[in-house]
C-alpha cells in the first residue's frame, strides 16, 4: 500500500537545519515543510525590506537549502518553505542566483497573494470592517500604524505548485501545517471536501511544524520518563510522518538520532497553541481532536488515526502588526546578604527619579532574575531571604524611541553610588521595537482570486 | 493528601495573542479522573489570578488522557508587545505543576 513520508523542516526563523540532514540521509522523506514564520517574524522581515527591497525574506533560506540541496536532489526529496516571508519573490531569485552559480539544476515555485497590506483600504470598500478577532475593536485605531498584514493562506496554491512539477515551493504566510498537508493532497488526490481526510493531514501537520517539540525537545515532565531521560538531545531527530492514503498516520524519526517519540512527547505537541481542540481552524478543514486515537507501538513510532473534520471556515485569518511603541530595559545584579533587598531598594531608587524628572513611561515593568522573571505572580517567595543573588530588570513602553533609550541611561551612577555589591549592569542596549498584533477575518473571495504559484528553472 | 501536580502529570504551554493555553497530562486512567474533579476552571481562575485576568477555558479530552486549558487577556496584550521574560508564556506550564490538589 502506498504510504508518503514527510518530515519536519525548522520550527522557527533561527532553527537548526542538521537534523533535517538526517531526516533525508536515513529517514526515507519524501517531502520536508519547514516553518520559519512566528507571528513576530514578519516584524522582523518588514524592517529588513524597509532597507533593501530585494530582502523581507528569512535569510537562512539559501545556507540552509544549499546545505541540503546535494543531500535532496539524487533522492528526489522536494521542500515546502514558508521562508518566502513578505518577499517570495527576492527569496526565489536569492535561491536561483545561489544554485546557478553552482550548476545546480531546480524547479523552484512560489505562492504569493497573501500580503494585503497595500489593500486594506480596497478590503473595507468591498464591505470587510477588519474589526480586532477577540476585541471588536475597529482598524482605524492602528490603521495609520500598520506594518504588515498577511493573510493565511491553505495548502491549494502549494499543491498547483507541486502539480507543476516544482522542486521547491516559496511562500509567503501560509498556515504552518499547510506545508505539510500540500504534499498529502498531491500524492493522495484527496478532494477538497474529504473533510476527515484533510483533518488526519492538518494533524500531521500540526504535529511536525515545530521541529524538535513534536519527537522529545521542550518536554515538560519531571516523571519518570520525564526529560531528563530523552536521549541524546544533541542529535535530536525531527519528527517525521509516515502516511497511508487513508490519513493514518505513523509519526517516528530517523534511526540512529537522539530525542523520543511516544505516546507522551506526540500529546504534548498535539495540544501545543491549540484553543479550543474541538474546532482546530485551518483554510483547508476544521479538526475535532476529540476522536483521535494515539498508539505508542514502541520504537519511536506512534499511529495516529480517527480525526474529525468538518467544512473549512468561510473565512481566511489576517493577521496586521502595527508599531506599538518602543521598551528600552536594564539589568542589574546585587549578591547575598540581602539581595533581594538591595534589588527592590533599586528599583524604589529608579522610579523615584523618573518620577522627579520629565522621563515619563507609558508603561514600567519590574522583574527579579533569579527569583520571578519567568514565573511572574506565581513566583514561590518563602525563601528570598537566602538567595544567593538577584538580577533587578526594568523595563519601560515609550512611543518615542529615544524616550526608551534613554532609560538605561539612569543605571550606571548606582554602581558607586547606590545600594552595595551592584554587579554584572547590562550596559546601555538600544531600545526594542515594540508590535501590536492585529488578527482578523476577511472573506475567501477577496483573496484566492489573487493567489498567484509561479514556476522558474535554475540556470545550469 | 495534598499533592503537587508535578509529581502527578505533565504540561505544556505557549501563546495565541494575548491568550495562554496549556496541555496537561495524566499519566493512566486513574489520575486522570483526579485531574478532571480537582482542576476545575474556578480553581485554576484562582491559581493563576496574578497572571490571567479573563475567563478560563477547560476542555477535558478523555481520548488522551489530558486537559486544554486557555488563560483568556494573559500575556501583557500578546508576544510581540510584552515587557517580560517569558513573553511567550512558556513558563505557565510550569507555574501549573506548582498547583496543589487533594487526591
Amino acid at each position: 500500500m502506498k504510504s508518503v513520508r514527510v518530515g519536519a523542516g525548522l520550527g522557527f526563523y533561527g532553527d537548526s537545519w542538521k537534523p533535517v540532514a538526517a531526516s533525508i540521509e536515513r529517514g526515507g522523506v519524501q517531502y520536508i515543510g519547514s516553518d520559519h514564520l512566528a507571528e513576530l517574524t514578519l516584524a522582523i522581515l518588514q524592517k529588513d525590506r524597509m532597507k533593501d527591497p530585494a530582502a523581507g525574506y528569512t535569510r537562512d533560506l539559501v545556507p540552509m537549502l544549499t546545505s541540503l540541496w546535494p543531500l535532496a536532489q539524487p533522492r528526489g526529496v522536494k521542500f515546502l518553505l514558508n521562508a518566502g516571508g513578505l518577499n517570495p519573490e527576492g527569496a526565489r531569485d536569492a535561491l536561483v542566483a545561489e544554485f546557478s552559480k553552482r550548476g545546480w539544476k531546480a524547479k523552484i515555485a512560489t505562492v504569493t497573494g497573501d500580503a494585503v497590506i497595500a489593500r486594506i483600504d480596497a478590503l473595507r470598500a468591498a464591505g470587510e470592517p477588519l474589526a480586532h478577532l477577540d476585541t471588536g475593536d475597529a482598524i482605524d485605531t492602528v490603521r495609520e500604524r500598520l506594518l504588515f498584514a498577511n493573510a493565511y493562506l491553505g495548502a491549494q496554491p502549494l499543491v498547483r505548485a507541486l502539480e507543476a512539477g516544482a522542486d521547491i515551493v516559496l511562500t509567503g504566510r501560509v498556515a504552518d501545517a499547510a506545508l505539510f498537508l500540500a504534499p498529502l493532497i498531491h500524492e493522495f488526490g484527496w478532494a477538497a471536501d474529504d473533510w476527515n481526510r484533510l483533518a488526519q493531514g492538518l494533524t500531521v501537520g500540526h504535529l511536525l511544524e515545530c521541529s524538535g517539540q513534536g519527537s522529545g525537545g521542550n518536554f515538560n515532565s519531571y516523571l519518570e520518563n520525564g526529560w531528563a531521560s530523552v536521549p541524546d538531545l544533541g542529535h535530536i531527530g525531527y519528527p517525521i510522518a509516515e502516511v497511508s492514503a487513508d490519513g493514518t498516520a505513523i509519526i517516528t524519526k530517523a534511526p540512529g538520532t537522539g530525542g523520543r517519540v511516544d505516546f507522551d512527547t506526540v500529546r504534548q505537541q498535539l495540544l501545543y497553541e491549540v484553543h479550543n481542540p474541538h474546532a482546530y481552524f485551518s483554510p483547508d478543514v476544521v479538526l475535532d481532536m476529540g476522536t483521535l486515537r494515539l498508539e505508542d507501538l514502541g520504537g519511536d513510532r506512534v499511529r495516529v488515526s480517527g480525526a474529525t473534520g468538518r467544512p473549512r471556515p468561510e473565512k481566511l485569518k489576517i493577521v496586521a502588526g502595527f508599531d506599538d511603541g518602543w521598551a528600552g530595559t536594564a539589568t542589574i545584579g546585587y549578591s547575598w546578604p540581602g539581595a533581594m533587598n538591595k534589588a527592590r531598594a533599586t528599583e524604589a531608587i529608579v522610579r523615584k527619579q523618573l518620577a522627579e524628572t520629565k522621563l515619563q513611561y507609558d508603561e514600567i515593568h519590574t522583574e527579579f532574575l533569579g527569583f520571578n522573571s519567568l514565573l511572574g505572580a506565581l513566583a514561590d517567595d518563602s525563601k528570598l531571604d537566602e538567595l544567593n543573588e538577584v538580577y533587578l530588570k526594568m523595563s519601560v513602553r515609550a512611543k518615542d524611541r529615544r524616550l526608551a533609550e534613554a532609560f538605561p541611561r539612569q543605571f550606571p551612577w548606582l554602581a558607586l553610588s547606590g545600594p552595595p555589591t551592584a554587579s554584572g549592569f547590562s550596559g546601555i542596549e538600544p531600545a526594542r521595537q515594540l508590535l501590536g498584533l492585529w488578527p482578523t477575518l476577511v472573506r475567501r473571495d477577496l483573496i484566492e482570486p489573487e493567489m498567484k504559484v509561479s514556476l522558474c528553472d535554475t540556470a545550469t | 493528601m495534598k499533592r503537587k501536580l508535578v509529581d502527578i502529570a505533565h504540561a505544556r504551554s505557549g501563546d495565541k495573542g494575548d491568550r495562554c493555553d496549556l496541555g496537561l497530562f495524566a499519566p493512566d486512567a486513574a489520575t486522570y479522573a483526579v485531574l478532571k474533579r480537582e482542576v476545575t476552571p474556578e480553581r485554576l481562575a484562582r491559581h493563576f489570578a496574578g497572571m490571567a485576568s479573563g475567563p478560563v477555558e477547560l476542555y477535558p479530552l478523555d481520548n488522551l488522557l489530558a486537559l486544554k486549558i486557555v488563560l483568556n487577556d494573559a500575556l501583557s496584550g500578546g508576544a510581540a508587545r510584552s515587557l517580560r521574560s517569558d513573553n511567550l508564556g512558556k513558563c505557565a506550564a510550569a507555574a501549573l505543576l506548582r498547583m496543589e490538589i487533594e487526591g
